[in-house]
Formats: structure tokens, C-alpha cells, sequence
């Protein structure tokens, strides 16, 4: 049994039927769009202010694309009953659920890209360290996907998906220190923040565009891989006990 | 691929609950290699939990399964190679072409770019529908998507093949055409576990059924097995043009009717039919003269050959009418 055909045309189907249509791809470039230009108009601080808004919007353009997508497409095909034909494939369960996750992970990745290139337009971003924003952006995209995941395990209906992925998404916004530091939330708030994961990916963006961060970079990246597994162990469990019952 | 010598699916005391509600309650049984094997009961008998559950779509409360040589029970998913499965439902993604649909199962099970594409196209043909290659499945007549989907749950060439409920819903033309195609793939060497309340649809595909009834087995045999002893009484259907009463009537003649002729059995299938059973051959001459006496006109009388349906009356307990409304609700396919 060759498991990469079967993972490659899984992610390639998803992507060719999902993620790659041009409604997905005009919310990938409209999004990004509508909060950077929001955020810079806010700020009044001209062109100086980009590099501060734009971890904030690559890090929101990934959470919105991939839990929005994911979330979506999952409890699509469950209430259809074509995620059967993946659960009764001979290909091991965890291979599986990563094929069906990876195309949520490169839109992710790709939204990230908007923002970036319109800023590299705009300013300089020499200064930014590109491997380690390149790290963050794909774990943001992972972690975020995962969470995508779980949500759509919880629910059965599609609309339920968006209602459950704007109570966490909301939330993260205002939490996570995209766009305002975390040390200006109430205490109660800031314990919060830190049980997030996307507090550490926008930590670690900060830190690579503009060096403003809180914990050491190679920290942030750990915590995050180490949320990745979590969600995605925990995603995994919820699936066996909620759908293969 | 199963041993010819050992069954391709052995299970022992399986069993599984959805809360308070037994779906399946301690169920033996085995497939052999290259059999047609049939499994009838009404709604929520528990065949779909059975076929999830040996498919690994569900996990059993209890008891064993075992696919060829493969404990399924440790290893759920290990027997995935073996099996194909086509489910109650056409689940194929609408999104994509017939074609494109095939070709992304096959793919699931590993065939290589230019296998997969030589053998959708095999397969499009073989169930006639070349045609609708390029259409997508969404655009699919009932007929049609049930027929793509029985070609994806073949596309990867599979030992066994599940069929839950092939004909349902769909056209009795395309379900004749389906039930060829069922006979074909067994004759070819596949073993079919199907699943129907179609009592004809078995009688007529599979060599063994059982009878499954609230997750309980309650009769498992070789058609013939299970016809013999039916074969030994004696069955005539009277069926009357004019003159039959209604409703409370009916009841008042069928008390009669067995007043006036101990040794014979009267049911009422329909309101314009009598159904009579004997131990003996039945003298029709007297039964119509005491119905005619009666009022009501007879226009035929015919002898009745036993079916899988007198048998599956006397084992399941279930009124006749049981499986004709599950026909109704669900489409003719018969």
C-alpha cells in the first residue's frame, strides 16, 4: 500500500474542491485587507505602524481561514457520509486525519501570505528574521487547524461550525496580544491569554518582525508544537470516541 | 485474501448498545469465502450497526470478528485492504465527476496514477456509464449514483464486498439491473455480504440469509434449508371480485370461514384477498361454493408456492405487511 498517493490526492482533492475556489480565495485576500487597512486607519500612525499591525494580521488572517475552512469542510462531508469513505481507506488513522488537515494548513499559510506582501510593499521588512517567521506562521496555521478540528468533532451542522468557531476565534482576537499587548488586560484576562496557543505564535511573530516579545523565541516555538500534539491527540481521541463509536 | 478453507468473516457473540437501546445483541455467524450471503430485516433490525461494526466504522461492545485470517476485534482497521464497502446511502462528493470519483477512491487505496484511471474507465463502462464520466455526481440520477457508488466500492478490486441495501429507492429497472451486477461480481468470485428488507432481492441473489430481527439472529440457513419445510403445506390465494365486506365484517367472516373449515387457516392480506394454509391438499370447490353462498364473487384461485416470505412470518413472528411497508417507505427497487 502506497499511503503517499493516498495522502497527496486527499490533500489535493481538498484543496481543488475547497480551499483553491474563488470565493475561499477572495476571503483570503479580503480579509486580511479589511483588518490591516482598519487597524492602520486606527492607528493614524502612517506607514511607521505597519510593521506593529502586521503580525496581528497575519496571525488573525491564519486563525479565520483555517478554523473557518476546516471546521467547515469536516462537518460537510461527516453530514454527507464521504468522510466514511476516508475512515474505511486501509491508510492509519492518524496519516489520515493530518491529509485532511494539510489543506487547511497551506490556506492558512497562503492568507499569511497577503498581509506580508502587501507590507513588503509598503515598508522595509529586512530586519525580519524569515526562518523563524516561517516556523510561526506554519505552527499559527497548525494549531489553528487543529482547533478547527475540534470543533468540527463537536458539532453536527455546518452553521453549528461557524457559531462554535466565533466563540473561540472572537475571543482570541482581543486575548492573544495581536493588537494590543497583553500586559494591558486585566490580570484575570492575561492568565487566560496564556493558555492560548495563538498568544505564543503572535508573541513569536512580534518578536521576529519587530523584536517586541515577551518570552525567548525558542520558547514560544516550543509551546506551540506542543499545542499542535495536544489538539491534535485530543482531535484524534474525539473523533475515535464521537464518530467510530 | 481469506484461505478458501476458512470463512472470510467469522463472528462470535457480537454485540453493541446506542445508550439504553441494543442494537445488536449477541450475534453469531459466519461468511464463507466466495459466498452471497444475505441479511434480512425490517428498519433498525441492527444491519447497518452489523456492517459497521465488521467494517470497522464502529466499535462492538463485545464478541469477536474476524476477517480471513485477521482478528478485527484487536485490530479494527487491519482488514481495511480487504474490504469494499457500499453504504445505505450514495456517498460519493457530489463536487466531482463520476470519473474523478473513482479515480480518488482508487487513489485512497494506493493504486498508482494510470491504474486508477484504466481501471475508472473499466468500471464506468461496466455499470454504463461512460456517458456520465465527465457529469458530477451531484447531476446523477438515483439510479446512477447507486451504480457509481457499488463501482467505488469495487474500484480497489476488493475480497469482500459489503452492499447495505443496494436496490432501495431506485427504479425497478435499474434495480434489476443492479441485482445482475451483484450476481456478476459473486460469479467473478467476490464475496458479497448484502444487507435488504427485500425479501425477493435475497431469495433470489443469495445462497444463505439470515433472518435479522431487534439485533437478534433469529434464523440463518441456505435458502433451500429454510424453504423446506414450507415446502410441505399447502397455500391457495383466493382473490374475490365483488361482494367482500369491510373492515368489521372481515373479522366476523374470517370467524366463519374457520367454523366451517377446522383444518384450513385464513388470513386476509388484502381487502379484496384470502390467503389459505393447510397441512393437506385444498379442496377449492367447497371453499368457493361457502364464499359464494356468502356474497362474495370469487374471480380467481391460485396455489401458492412457499417463499422466503412464509418463512420469514413464521421464524421473525412479524406480520406480512412488516417488510411491504418498508418497500413503501423507502421507494419500490423491487
Amino acid at each position: 500500500m502506497k499511503l503517499w498517493i493516498a495522502f497527496w490526492n486527499i490533500l489535493g482533492k481538498d484543496l481543488r474542491t475547497y480551499y483553491l475556489k474563488p470565493p475561499n480565495l477572495s476571503w483570503g485576500l479580503i480579509f486580511p485587507l479589511a483588518w490591516g487597512g482598519m487597524f492602520f486607519i486606527k492607528s493614524g500612525s502612517g506607514l511607521g505602524s505597519i510593521a506593529e499591525l502586521l503580525p496581528g494580521v497575519v496571525a488573525v488572517s491564519i486563525l479565520f481561514g483555517t478554523t473557518s475552512m476546516l471546521a467547515v469542510t469536516v462537518t460537510f462531508e461527516k453530514k454527507n457520509r464521504s468522510f466514511e469513505r476516508l475512515l474505511l481507506a486501509p491508510i492509519p488513522f492518524e496519516l489520515l486525519m493530518l491529509a485532511k488537515t494539510s489543506g487547511a494548513i497551506c490556506f492558512g499559510m497562503l492568507n499569511a501570505l497577503v498581509p506580508v506582501l502587501m507590507a513588503a510593499l509598503l515598508t522595509d521588512l529586512a530586519g525580519v528574521n524569515w526562518s523563524v517567521f516561517t516556523a510561526a506562521i506554519f505552527l499559527i496555521a497548525v494549531s489553528s487547524t487543529f482547533l478547527g478540528l475540534l470543533i468540527a468533532v463537536a458539532v453536527s451542522e455546518i452553521f453549528e461550525a461557524q457559531t462554535l468557531s466565533n466563540f473561540f476565534r472572537f475571543p482570541m482576537m482581543f486575548l492573544c496580544g495581536l493588537f494590543f499587548p497583553i500586559a494591558l488586560l486585566p490580570v484575570p484576562l492575561q492568565a487566560i491569554s496564556w493558555l492560548l496557543p495563538l498568544t505564543y505564535g503572535a508573541d513569536l511573530l512580534h518578536g521576529t518582525v519587530h523584536g517586541s516579545h515577551r518570552l525567548p523565541l525558542a520558547l514560544n516555538l516550543t509551546i506551540l508544537a506542543l499545542f499542535c500534539l495536544a489538539l491534535f491527540t485530543l482531535s484524534l481521541h474525539q473523533i475515535r470516541r464521537r464518530w467510530i463509536a | 485474501m481469506p484461505a478458501e478453507s476458512q470463512p472470510a468473516i467469522a463472528v462470535s457473540r457480537l454485540s453493541k448498545s446506542f445508550g439504553a437501546v441494543r442494537a445488536v445483541a449477541g450475534v453469531d455467524f459466519t461468511v464463507g469465502a466466495g459466498e452471497l450471503f444475505g441479511f434480512l430485516g425490517p428498519n433498525g433490525a441492527g444491519k447497518t450497526t452489523i456492517i459497521n461494526l465488521l467494517t470497522g466504522l464502529a466499535r462492538p461492545d463485545a464478541g469477536t470478528i474476524r476477517v480471513g485470517d485477521i482478528d478485527c476485534t484487536a485490530r479494527p482497521r487491519a482488514a481495511q485492504h480487504l474490504l469494499g464497502v457500499v453504504p445505505d446511502e450514495s456517498n460519493l462528493y457530489p463536487e466531482l465527476s463520476g470519473f474523478d470519483n473513482l479515480c480518488f477512491c482508487a487513489a485512497l487505496y494506493g493504486l498508482g496514477k494510470k491504474e486508477r484511471q484504466t481501471r475508472a474507465e473499466e468500471l464506468l463502462a461496466a455499470f454504463e456509464l461512460s456517458g456520465a464520466a465527465a457529469r458530477k455526481f451531484a447531476g446523477y440520477s438515483k439510479g446512477m449514483k447507486r451504480r457509481l457508488t457499488i463501482a467505488a466500492g469495487i474500484i480497489h478490486r476488493p475480497a469482500i464486498l459489503f452492499l447495505d441495501e443496494p436496490t432501495t429507492g431506485i427504479d425497478v429497472a435499474s434495480a434489476r439491473r443492479l441485482r445482475q451486477l451483484i450476481a456478476q461480481l459473486n460469479q467473478d468470485g467476490t464475496t458479497i455480504f448484502l444487507t435488504t428488507h427485500y425479501i425477493e432481492e435475497a431469495e433470489r441473489l443469495c445462497r444463505r440469509i439470515a433472518f435479522i430481527v431487534e439485533g437478534r439472529i433469529v434464523g440463518c440457513d441456505t435458502v433451500a434449508n429454510l424453504l423446506e419445510p414450507e415446502r410441505e403445506k399447502y397455500g391457495l390465494l383466493v382473490v374475490c371480485s365483488e361482494g367482500m365486506p369491510a373492515q368489521p365484517g372481515l373479522r366476523n367472516l374470517q370467524d366463519k370461514l374457520a367454523a366451517a373449515f377446522p383444518d384450513l387457516a385464513f388470513t386476509i392480506p388484502a381487502p379484496e384477498q384470502l390467503r389459505v394454509e393447510a397441512a393437506a391438499p385444498i379442496r377449492v370447490a367447497p371453499l368457493v361454493r361457502f364464499l359464494e353462498e356468502a356474497g362474495i364473487e370469487v374471480a380467481e384461485a391460485r396455489r401458492l408456492r412457499p417463499t422466503l416470505e412464509d418463512v420469514f412470518v413464521k421464524i421473525t413472528g412479524l406480520g406480512r405487511e412488516i417488510m411491504g411497508r418498508e418497500k413503501e417507505k423507502r421507494g419500490n427497487g423491487g
